[in-house]
């Protein structure tokens, strides 16, 4: 009998639907898990409709209805509704153990020596027919999550964003010029001199440690640093609660970037000294 | 007899039974047997597209929240698209040569923004277009950090992502010499000047760099090559495996 025909248990049904909606899961997901628990259960409370595992042999089946209604059974009804929890989990743990046990050992017939002859002119070729022990087969387990269509859903998504970058981008353009000075003069050094903004947090560092640190010892720290990240954090939660200190670090550390960056972009004018962006005004471009 | 000509949807019809439309879209695409808005229909629109090198069929219900991910990987990915194709058409109207005093880099520079068609839009696109994409090059980086993504399985996907930043960095960086004028210059020598404080090797760093003990002719020719083969070439490579790890890792993190 396939699994949609089979009837649920009604009770089981109701009691694991609720259990999972009170964890937060899904309500699709906790729907196919309290069908597949009903289903469960009501194939224990009812083995002679031989729902028992299609891998499970016949010893597995007959230890299941002995264990299912000696625990149902002689209880009261308090106890068969814990029983009825129990007894799934149960016999999904045994069930293979005793497949495994008992399942009649069945051997492969001896090889018969006749090997068949290739056709006449056939190319010589060989075939080889493996055969893959279970071990050899890589298990993916795929976790049955929420998912949606890429199409159109995510990607309806991406085509709107490059859109809206890209028109943006196309306006800003349009409006407004890159930079472009007159022809380059290794004899006059301009006043400000100042490296892209990206390398302007590194600058400002220049003022106040030896080119060594700020050059090639920070630098180099930062880049490591950042690769070693997943390698030194081994909190397996996501969940911004548990990782107070994670978060806390890389945020003191990414605005101390940033201010360094805007520091050195607008805070600093000839001769790389301190200015007022209001007052002096702003020595910068891109 | 009057022949009655064939209408619209019969020459389509003939069109999708020719071997070159079928050789071109494969068995279950949208484009031979048409599109209904079925479950099915959807699933091979993209098991049938170029794009299933990048997308899964399904993907978690999560990831489709622009507060999650805010498009930053795949807008970086875009604006090198966007940097590549404005990069491509710059080449056709650019030489990278300077002496002193005169500078055929900087005239063609000049050249693009006065007499080259839409010259002037498309350098402004790849100017801003290149800082635009270190920006949101850092905030994927950021956002990857606080939705902690890059926990197992994920943490080789985020070494390759701290190389695509680094590179992301070098391409905006040499990219900026090249125009030839007293900003690009003195940016890049300001910029490179740290390389000569690296130890033991300073010489030797700040030759390979520039090709000179300064910024020279060698520089822009040294830094052209890097800013338009060598440095792409590399960062598609990395691309690749950062795209790859995505999926086999088993695709957008979270929930949280």
């Amino acid at each position: 009998m396939a699994r949609d025909d089979t009837p649920l248990d009604q009770e089981t049904f109701d009691r694991t639907l609720e259990a999972e909606l009170a964890k937060g899961t899904d309500r699709r997901v906790a729907e196919g898990r309290a069908r597949s628990a009903a289903v469960r259960a009501y194939r224990v409370a009812h083995p002679e409709e031989g729902h028992a595992a299609p891998g499970a042999a016949a010893p597995a089946a007959a230890m299941v209805s002995s264990v299912a209604p000696a625990a149902a059974a002689p209880a009261a009804a308090p106890a068969a509704a814990m029983a009825s929890s129990v007894a799934p989990a149960a016999v999904a743990a045994a069930a293979p153990l005793a497949a495994i046990a008992t399942a009649p050992v069945r051997e492969a017939p001896a090889p018969t020596g006749n090997v068949p002859e290739a056709k006449k002119g056939a190319p010589e070729k060989h075939r080889l027919l493996a055969l893959v022990p279970p071990e050899g087969i890589q298990r993916v387990e795929r976790e049955q999550g929420d998912r949606v269509n890429v199409w159109p859903h995510l990607l309806l998504e991406e085509f709107i964003a490059m859109f809206i970058v890209l028109v943006g981008l196309v306006i800003f353009s349009a409006f407004i010029n890159a930079p472009l000075r007159e022809l380059a003069n290794p004899n006059l050094t301009p006043n400000p001199s100042k490296a892209p903004w990206y390398f302007l947090g590194l600058q400002e560092l220049l003022r106040y440690f030896h080119p060594m640190i700020a050059g090639i010892t920070i630098p180099t720290f930062i880049l490591v640093g950042l690769a070693a990240v997943p390698y030194v954090d081994r909190n397996p939660s996501v969940r911004p609660g548990d990782r107070k200190i994670a978060i806390t670090l890389f945020t003191i550390l990414f605005m101390f970037g940033a201010t360094l960056t805007i520091a050195g972009s607008f805070f600093r004018g000839p001769g790389y000294n301190w200015v007022w962006p209001w007052a002096q005004g702003v020595f910068f471009e891109l | 007899m009057r022949l009655k000509p064939p209408s619209l949807s019969e020459i389509g019809d003939k069109v999708r039974e020719t071997e070159v439309w079928k050789s071109i879209f494969r068995p279950g695409s949208i484009f031979r047997k048409g599109y209904k808005d079925t479950s099915r229909d959807r699933a091979l629109a993209t098991m049938n597209n170029v794009l299933y090198h990048l997308h899964p069929v399904k993907v978690k219900r999560h990831g489709l929240k622009l507060t999650y991910t805010f498009c930053l990987g795949g807008l970086s990915f875009f604006l090198f698209i966007l940097l590549t194709v404005t990069g491509i058409f710059l080449m056709f109207f650019y030489r990278q040569s300077a002496a002193l005093g005169s500078s055929q880099a900087y005239s063609d520079m000049q050249n693009i923004r006065t007499t080259v068609f839409f010259g002037d839009l498309v350098r402004n696109l790849h100017r801003w277009g290149a800082h635009l994409m270190v920006l949101s090059v850092t905030l994927h980086m950021a956002r990857v950090f606080y939705t902690g993504a890059y926990k197992p399985p994920r943490e080789f996907n985020w070494v390759v992502g701290v190389i695509l930043l680094f590179l992301t960095l070098g391409l905006s960086f040499t990219g900026y010499l090249l125009p030839w004028d007293q900003l690009a210059i003195w940016a890049v020598t300001v910029g490179t000047s740290l390389a000569g404080y690296s130890p033991f090797i300073a010489k030797q760093a700040n030759f390979l760099l520039l090709g000179g003990a300064v910024v020279g002719p060698e520089t822009l020719l040294r830094w052209y090559v890097l800013h338009v083969l060598f440095l792409p070439f590399i960062l598609v490579i990395f691309l690749a495996v950062h795209f790859w790890r995505i999926r086999k890792d088993g695709g957008v993190s979270g929930p949280l």
